[in-house]
């Protein structure tokens, strides 16, 4: 009796004895597969080219550019509190933290500085959104998993931010709230009471969701060990955010740069830790975004408790006038996604000579050859939902 | 270290192949002949003073009045231990710019030294034009081997992001129009 052993993979063994199989019965040879740019578990218009031999993935290569609309040249032709708009549009998940990337970077540029009630505004407006664009993220990955139900939940409460987003700015998804000169309104009566009872009614949901789904055997056994990121790997593909951390460094900017004043509260860094299999696969990255929304709502807590006393005022009108000088800047900020940067360069005009966005889903898909070759088909599924890409935002 | 430091350090290694830097600005930089640049960016990625292990954005800048092109490289150099209970903290951050003549745009490519340079440099080649020469992805063109395309079609026509950029009236015979609209041709 001889034992089949797969070339790709020599340490799984084939149940079946060779003498079981007729040869004839076995395809051989290599099969390309195309999954997507139309495929519901590639996020958006994601295509992989896959190189299978039967289950197995020899190599996993992303074709991206299919929602491509050179953003970045609209950039040099409008001021930059006319390109808040298209901002929202690369993460459509995250619009206010997009938002808050390039307003700061073309303020920081000019030299302006707001208010501290803009900036805490704009801080609940930022964690917000990430508790809200990580629950996305969340529900589809079990979605791609085979679970259906948390998807449900997920989005429950994220009708309720985005309802609080809509009492603020009227809008639920691309929201150009947070703009050049702050936030285009201050927020309306009572909203900060019905933010503290959101955020009273989430916070024990988040053990629920990890009840249902975080801890769940099968899940458990989908995502962990599966896709492993090595720290080196990580920081030498420029990983960031939640798919860095999950490799275990514990690297934040909102720690690191001190912009919006994210030093006054307390709140930690999670890290993938490895718990349920090796550190940096793919249930690390999962569980990151888990213990990330348990930080924002730390910080909502700290931050709606200062906005009251705050002083100045929400808008400040020279935004719409600035006049960006002849020097260059490249500002990054943490969004959910990880760090979205953009270089905007000046030439004394209100309008940029050039604009760049570095998309962190960019970035983090970049890595997918490296980790999706030998994996099983099913193992692409989950690496794809766990790096957490948007596809408007590689693309631009 | 400050930008300025980074600089006399390159400078003490390199001559004269560090073109110059800026760093009243804010975005401190300094600048590198082209021909030097996988050298000196293996020196920034190794060299214990430095450690820049993390490549964040190549942007690419057309300056048609100059007749060059910039390629810009923000590196950082983050500091601690994976797995650890310690945050990790910035060593510093520094700007790179590699400027090429317009009419023969040609860089090495640091896909080796960093395993980011990959992406960023098919973008900057794909709407800019700038060919990186040695890209572990490379095809070949009528004028060498260049990266392959990323957000375009492969068979795209020239290089969005060069401001003499012409827009293209149709594609593979699909009309375009113009913000305009009156370009769409007449059957």
């Amino acid at each position: 009796m001889t034992e089949l052993v797969l070339e790709s993979r020599p340490d799984i063994n084939a149940d079946l004895t060779a003498d079981q199989i007729r040869l004839e019965d076995l395809q051989t040879e290599e099969m390309l597969v195309n999954m997507g740019p139309q495929h519901p578990a590639t996020h958006g218009v994601l295509r992989v080219v896959l190189r299978t031999d039967g289950e197995m993935v020899l190599e996993a290569v992303p074709h991206i550019g299919y929602l491509h609309r050179c953003a970045e040249k609209i950039g040099e032709n409008v001021a930059p509190y006319q390109y808040i708009p298209y901002t929202d549009r690369m993460d459509y998940l995250a619009g206010m933290n997009d938002n808050l990337a390039f307003a700061l970077a073309a303020e920081k540029l000019a030299g302006m500085e707001l208010s501290r009630r803009a900036q805490l505004i704009r801080v609940v407006f930022a964690e917000l959104n990430r508790i809200a664009s990580h629950l996305v993220s969340m529900g589809t990955y079990g979605l791609d998993m085979g679970a259906f139900t948390p998807f449900l939940y997920a989005f429950r409460e994220r009708e309720m931010i985005l309802d609080l987003f809509e009492a603020a700015c009227g809008a639920r998804l691309t929201y150009s709230y947070i703009t050049v000169g702050g936030v285009t309104q201050d927020l309306p009566e009572r909203w900060i009471d019905v933010c503290s009872e959101f955020l009273d009614y989430f916070e024990p949901k988040i053990d629920e969701y990890n009840n249902l789904l975080s801890f769940n055997h099968i899940f458990v056994k989908r995502t962990a060990n599966v896709g492993v990121i090595t720290p080196e790997d990580a920081l030498a593909f420029g990983l960031t955010g939640p798919v860095l951390r999950g490799s275990g460094i514990r690297w934040d900017l909102r720690k690191a740069q001190n912009d919006l004043g994210y030093d006054e509260f307390e709140f930690d860094v999670p890290i993938g830790e490895g718990l349920k299999g090796t550190l940096g696969d793919c249930w690390d990255r999962y569980y990151v975004r888990i213990l990330e929304m348990k930080q924002s709502v730390r910080i909502l807590r700290q931050a709606l408790a200062r906005l009251p006393d705050a002083p100045g005022d929400a808008y400040d009108k020279r935004g719409k006038t600035m006049k960006l000088p002849a020097d260059e800047i490249y500002y990054e900020l943490e969004n959910p996604r990880g760090q979205l940067g953009f270089y905007i360069q000046g030439n004394g005009s209100t309008i940029p000579a050039r604009v760049k966005a570095r998309g962190p889903s960019f970035c983090n898909l970049s890595v997918l050859t490296h980790i999706g070759t030998n994996c099983l088909l099913a193992d692409i599924a989950a690496i794809v939902g766990s790096i957490d890409v948007v596809m408007g935002e590689v693309d631009r | 270290m400050t930008p300025e430091q980074i600089s006399d350090i390159l400078k003490d290694t390199f001559g004269d192949r560090i073109v110059g830097g800026e760093f009243q600005s804010a975005h401190p930089r300094v600048e590198v002949r082209p021909d030097a640049w996988p050298d000196v960016a293996t020196y920034l990625r190794d060299d214990p003073r430095l450690q820049f292990n993390m490549l964040r954005c190549i942007s690419a800048v057309d300056m048609l009045e100059d007749d060059q092109f910039i390629a810009v490289y923000d590196l950082d150099s983050l500091n601690g231990a994976a797995g650890s209970g310690n945050l990790w903290t910035r060593r510093h951050a520094i700007s790179i710019h590699v400027r090429v003549p317009r009419g023969n745009p040609h860089i090495p490519s640091v896909a080796h030294v960093w395993s980011a340079a990959d992406w960023h440099e098919r973008e900057a080649y794909d709407l800019m034009g700038i060919v990186f020469d040695g890209h572990p992805d490379s095809v070949a063109g009528p004028d060498g081997p260049h990266p392959r395309r990323i957000l375009c079609p492969d068979d795209w026509e020239g290089h969005p992001l060069r401001k003499d950029y012409a827009f293209p009236m149709e594609y593979q015979g699909i009309p375009a129009v113009t913000e305009y609209g009156q370009t769409r041709p007449v059957h």
